[in-house]
């Protein structure tokens, strides 16, 4: 699971979604993997406003990846493509959790990932 | 289908989700044409926007359009596997009333062919607000274009279709999906090693005719008559911007209306 996945993840449970504390979801015992693709600059420019990159650092940190600078790339930082790009790529589309789990920083349910698919069924006493 | 049954989550399980998970290969084969209406509401999305496909199946929609970007759910692990692979999307396994999604996240939104499946009105109805739930609300600046989801569900209506369903006819019917024999040689080469070691030659020889013989599966959906989608959308908080029919289908392209909140409010 690519871990630009995790900006748009959080809880399935409902009355989570409303706590702050629900996202980002924390990978623990995640085990990466690095998937390599072929850099799209069209892609990176659409998808940089919309990354959460307060939460984005908070996850490497937790995954022990080097640390992302304070501030969010400009669009203008991406050039054709310049290192910043290429990292960015590495970052959030090959770098992927293949075994682990997600877990909710709000109620601390733990969602499985195996073989690189996050599941978010619910247990029957949680729907 | 039997009276006796309740609906609702566990006749679901049986009756939807084990049968897609069984099937998914054969099932994923036979989808890759996208629909038309489909097609052209992905095409014309804003370059950059970032939407979900609510009960992706194989991904057939994710191909679309490349200048977008679609995080997919399903609730079958089998289709996710497949539907995962067209790059750069992202997909997961979730249940389309409990979605692992912030509230407000997306600009666009599709659940195709999916809320059939569900076996009550209310369920039907909380799939609807699941979806309009992903929509981005409008920040009321000028130039900034409403968020939109595309619902599609099969039509009571369809006389036409070799079913033959219409009017008047029993919304909640069981459709067969049928595996010819053939598709399944693989597994009953197995089956017939496994049998032989147990079973002499004749019962095992009888056994692996039945096997070649087609295999039927069973699934649940809930036939839309006209207007029904329309009322769908109303009940769950959502304007209906267009609508239509098309090839034994309903659609409707709904929004959440203006003063909706947050699920619970």
């Amino acid at each position: 699971m690519k871990l630009l996945t995790l900006n748009f993840l959080t809880c399935a449970i409902k009355t989570c979604k409303t706590s702050p504390s629900s996202f980002p979801l924390h990978p623990q015992d995640a085990e990466l993997e690095i998937v390599e693709s072929d850099v799209n600059m069209a892609f990176l420019r659409n998808i940089l406003p919309r990354l959460m990159w307060e939460e984005l650092r908070g996850i490497t940190r937790e995954l022990g990846l080097p640390e992302l600078p304070e501030t969010a790339p400009a669009a203008e930082d991406l050039g054709e493509p310049s290192q910043v790009a290429k990292d960015l790529h590495r970052l959030l589309l090959e770098t992927s959790i293949r075994e682990g789990k997600l877990v909710c920083g709000n109620c601390g349910h733990e969602y499985a990932v195996k073989e690189g698919i996050a599941n978010f069924l619910l247990p029957g006493h949680l729907v | 289908m039997s009276k006796l049954e309740a609906r609702g989550e566990g006749y679901e399980a049986e009756h939807v989700h084990s049968v897609y998970e069984e099937i998914a290969s054969h099932f994923s084969s036979t989808r890759y044409k996208p629909w038309p209406i489909v097609e052209r509401f992905l095409k014309e999305l804003p370059d950059g926007a970032v939407g979900a496909d609510v009960g992706c199946g194989n991904g057939k929609y994710l191909t679309v359009n490349p200048r977008v970007f679609i995080v997919a759910s399903d609730r079958s692990t089998n289709l996710v596997k497949i539907a995962r692979q067209h790059q750069p999307h992202v997909a997961v396994v979730a249940d389309n009333l409990s979605l692992p999604h912030p509230l407000y996240c997306f600009d666009f939104a599709i659940s195709i062919a999916v809320i059939h499946h569900l076996s009550t009105s209310a369920r039907r109805v909380e799939a609807v607000r699941a979806v309009l739930d992903l929509l981005r609300r409008p920040s009321g600046d000028v130039g900034d274009s409403e968020s939109r989801a595309l619902i599609y569900v099969w039509a009571l209506e369809q006389k036409d279709s070799r079913r033959g369903w219409d009017e008047g006819h029993e919304q909640d019917v069981m459709v067969p999906w049928v595996i010819k024999g053939g598709q399944k040689a693989k597994r009953v080469k197995g089956q017939r090693k496994r049998k032989s070691e147990a079973e002499h030659q004749d019962s095992e020889e009888q056994t692996l005719a039945e096997q070649l013989q087609s295999k039927t599966y069973m699934r649940y959906y809930h036939l839309y008559r006209k207007g029904e989608l329309r009322h769908d959308i109303e009940e769950a908080g959502g304007v209906v911007i267009d609508s239509g029919y098309e090839k034994d289908n309903w659609w409707a392209i709904a929004s959440p209306k203006r003063d909706t909140g947050p699920i619970g409010s």
